[in-house]
């Protein structure tokens, strides 16, 4: 018999993604779906899309979902996962549901340290209502509403999510990862699964920042896209663990009474 | 009188464009005139088309229910519009990339190489500006000179050089259709 | 005068520029972005002009409250969930008695629902919205013309009354072109003493909505009261559209209205003699003229994209002097005129 190397995920539909060509949400979903797999979570997962090109995520991920208002997803799954505490819950959010609209229930859900995954996808622009300014848009960044760039002045600077949270203590696991190469797609994936397995372990919030191409709204093709965010996007977010309990709970056990 | 007409293509196609000036140059001809552009998530995936209604009194609705014109630019516009064409209505297929035909019998279609006309032009991303020639001469619902002047105050005279491109390749339409 | 090409959303922005506002913040949503991206380009460029992309309508909201406190006139837009974000914020500018201009341009709810043009925020707009004993004024345009003309005169009225003034319109009125003529604006009439900008060496003032007295508020909200009595007296807008001897009267607003006129125009060529009554302001709602027509017409029949909201206006100021039918596109389903005419001629044979 053949041996397969490389079919769909349980946790995917059958069902043709809306994502524009070169688009990182498509990615991170196969990852996740993937992920959910290996750890056989399927039947235990919730999830929650947010409002943002990933809305319909509902309609590609094989598992329990529920719609919420713009940025509001991590209090809805804080209701969530309090009352059904042994479910594996996670949010998906962009760059302006998470960090902008949303910033208030993300930050607090954070630093209740509810036991949530975060997906936080960073294109640095909104994609879904075509292209604006998004709290993580660069400096100099043009959108259609900043139209000469990004201005301190003006607009301020790119907020660093990872950074931020990493701060707060009911925190347990935050990276920053990218999606532009094969190795770094296998490194999400890894981020990905320690999130959730930080969850499952009871530990706290965590979060994976995933820095995905929006080839429409950047104006870019793919490749320049990806070469971008080599070149541009990760000198500003630069990938990394940002925060990791495990490590720390580790190195206090090895220290000597 | 009252016309109506779709147009529909790729993403970066100028189909809006097409829409846009024709609005613009049947405002300047002084008739009452409405332009509607698909918006938002219809948009994903890469896909853009607008309606645009003229007509001597006040227009009520800017939805083209029953478009007497269907202009598409490639193949998923063909089929996604097709059905709604008026009985008997007129299609203008970009056949530089659409081997397909209307399924429907009543209507009249023109085949129009608009990429392969605009390459030979020089410059492929006139190939929409071909197809109004084509357009424009058949429909006949504004004159050529008013839709040119429309399309120059439309691109703006940033560049000449884009006016004049723009001439020429208005002008390969219109002769291509014969009457 | 030129004549201009425009699409509903610019043509707000651009009319509100005209009309001397020069602060305006907002936060993206379909189908309204394009207003929101027209203030980023013009309003940095008009002199004085502020723009702030606002990190929520919450923000949003209560950024235009400010600006609107030290005298600035001020505008924001979204959408139907942005706009149910802005409640908190358009209650207090209420209280506070601050001007301001709030765009709703409608998509399908309930939730996130779609973004299509619907009109399912009739009682949101017309009923105050937020939370307390308040009005808002609200104009529904029709065409471009009229987004350009009422836009000016929300910034108006919203000075005039000292209460913020809502445009109602829905996606298709925000995307779609037509050609239009932007009306030179009137010089505005705005007190200083309103105006909060530092006492300098006067006596300083504050502007509230909190009155733990209750006599005080009470004093407060009637004092509110009195002045909408005013507003509902003399601001009533409506349009009568081929009235003259009508059996049937249709009542409908905005891109309801639009596609009402078609169906009219196609019946009209079949010998139905029917007339369309368009509400301009919703509050205050046309009542009185739409009551006076109750005497020569008994059969009404009320049009919305909604599943019947403006409807309750409509009894109420027919009394049960009439008959009422309704039809409603509610979700963001917008009809034909052909198919609305299927509709209203089939009423029409059947009206007693
Ligand atoms: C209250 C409210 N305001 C605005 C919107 C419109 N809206 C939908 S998605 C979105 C932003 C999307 O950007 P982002 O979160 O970065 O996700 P992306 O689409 O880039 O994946 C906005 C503003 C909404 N749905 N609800
Ligand atoms: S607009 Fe950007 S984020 Fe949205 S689907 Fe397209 S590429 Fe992805």
């Amino acid at each position: 018999m053949a041996k397969i190397i490389f079919q769909k995920p349980k946790s995917l539909k059958e069902k043709i993604f809306h994502y524009c060509p070169g688009c990182g949400h498509s990615i991170v979903h196969r990852l996740m779906a993937e992920v959910i797999d290996e750890m056989g979570i399927q039947g235990i997962t919730i999830g929650v899309p947010p409002a943002g090109c990933a809305v319909l995520a509902y309609n590609y991920f094989d598992v329990d979902m529920i719609e919420s208002p713009h940025g509001r997803a991590p209090a809805m799954a804080s209701g969530i996962k309090r009352m059904l505490p042994d479910r594996m819950v996670f949010c998906y959010q962009g760059d302006g549901d998470l960090a902008a609209i949303g910033l208030a229930e993300s930050f607090h859900a954070a630093n209740r340290g509810e036991n949530i995954t975060v997906i936080f996808i960073n294109n640095a622009v909104y994609g879904m209502t075509g292209g604006q300014m998004a709290p993580t848009t660069l400096l100099n960044q043009k959108t259609t509403t900043s139209l000469a760039g990004r201005q301190t002045l003006l607009d301020g600077y790119p907020v660093k999510v990872s950074e931020l949270f990493s701060q707060l203590e009911g925190s347990a696991y935050i990276e920053r990862c990218m999606v532009n190469s094969p190795a770094f797609v296998n490194k999400t994936k890894k981020a990905i699964r320690k999130a959730f397995e930080c969850q499952k372990a009871e530990l706290g919030f965590s979060m994976v920042e995933i820095l995905s191409a929006c080839p429409t709204n950047w104006k870019m093709n793919t490749i320049d896209s990806c070469q971008w965010m080599d070149d541009v996007m990760s000198k500003v977010f630069p990938p990394g663990v940002f925060k990791d309990v495990t490590k720390a709970t580790k190195k206090a056990a090895e220290v000597p009474s | 009188m009252m016309t109506k007409a779709i147009f529909s293509g790729f993403g970066g196609q100028g189909v809006l464009m097409m829409g846009t000036s024709l609005a613009h140059s049947a405002m300047s001809s002084g008739y009452h005139v409405t332009y509607l552009p698909a918006y938002g998530a219809e948009m994903r995936g890469g896909t853009a088309n607008c309606t645009v209604a003229i007509g001597n009194e006040e227009i009520a609705s800017p939805v083209a229910s029953e478009p007497d014109y269907l202009i598409a630019m490639n193949s998923p516009s063909l089929f996604s519009f097709q059905t709604k064409v008026a009985a008997r209505g007129i299609v203008f297929l970009n056949s530089s990339i659409i081997s397909d035909r209307p399924s429907r019998s009543d209507l009249t279609v023109y085949s129009v190489p608009c990429g392969d006309i605009a390459q030979d032009l020089g410059n492929t991303r006139v190939a929409n500006v071909v197809m109004m020639g084509a357009f424009i001469k058949k429909s006949g619902v504004v004159t050529p000179e008013m839709y040119l002047k429309s399309l120059e105050t439309i691109m703006g005279s940033r560049k000449k050089g884009v006016a004049e491109v723009n001439r020429k390749a208005f002008a390969a339409g219109f002769d291509y259709i014969k009457d | 005068m030129n004549k201009v090409l425009m699409s509903g959303n610019n043509i707000i922005g651009e009319a509100a520029i005209r009309a001397g506002c020069r602060f305006y913040a907002g936060y993206p949503i379909t189908p309204q972005n394009e207003l929101t991206e027209y203030m980023a380009e013009h309003m940095r460029k008009a002199e004085g002009g502020v723009f702030i992309q606002s990190e929520s309508e919450v923000a949003a909201i209560n950024m235009i409250a400010g600006a609107s406190a030290t005298g600035a006139r001020v505008m924001t837009s979204s959408s139907s969930p942005g706009i149910s974000l802005k409640q908190e914020g358009i209650s207090s500018m209420a209280a506070c008695e601050l001007p301001g201009v709030i765009v709703n341009i409608m998509r399908g709810g309930p939730g996130l629902g779609n973004i299509r043009p619907s009109q399912g925020d009739y009682f949101q707009a017309t009923r105050g919205g937020g939370h307390g004993d308040y009005r808002t004024m609200v104009f529904a345009p029709a065409t471009c013309q009229e987004l350009a003309d009422l836009t000016m005169d929300a910034f108006d009225a919203a000075d005039k009354y000292r209460t913020p003034v809502m445009i109602l319109a829905d996606g298709m009125m925000g995307q779609m072109m037509e050609p239009i003529i932007f009306k030179s604006p009137a010089p505005r009439v705005y007190p200083e003493k309103f105006m909060l900008r530092g006492a300098g060496s006067g006596k300083s003032k504050f502007i509230r909505g909190l009155l733990l007295d209750p006599i005080d508020a009470e004093e407060h909200n009637w004092k509110l009261a009195r002045k909408y009595e005013v507003i509902t007296e003399h601001e009533t807008l409506c349009e009568e559209h081929n009235l003259e001897e009508a059996d049937m009267v249709i009542v409908a607003y905005g891109t309801a209205a639009r596609i009402a006129k078609g169906a009219i125009k196609r019946l009209r060529d079949h010998g139905m003699k029917i007339g369309l009554f368009r509400p301009i302001t919703l509050w205050p709602f046309p009542e009185l003229k739409l009551r006076a027509l109750s005497a020569k017409v008994k059969n009404f029949l009320v049009f919305e994209m909604s599943t019947g909201q403006m409807l309750e206006d409509v009894r109420l100021a027919l009394q049960g002097y009439a008959h009422i039918d309704f039809h409603g596109r509610p979700g963001g389903a917008v009809p034909t005129p052909a198919e609305f005419a299927n509709v209203v001629a089939r009423l029409y044979n059947k009206r007693d």
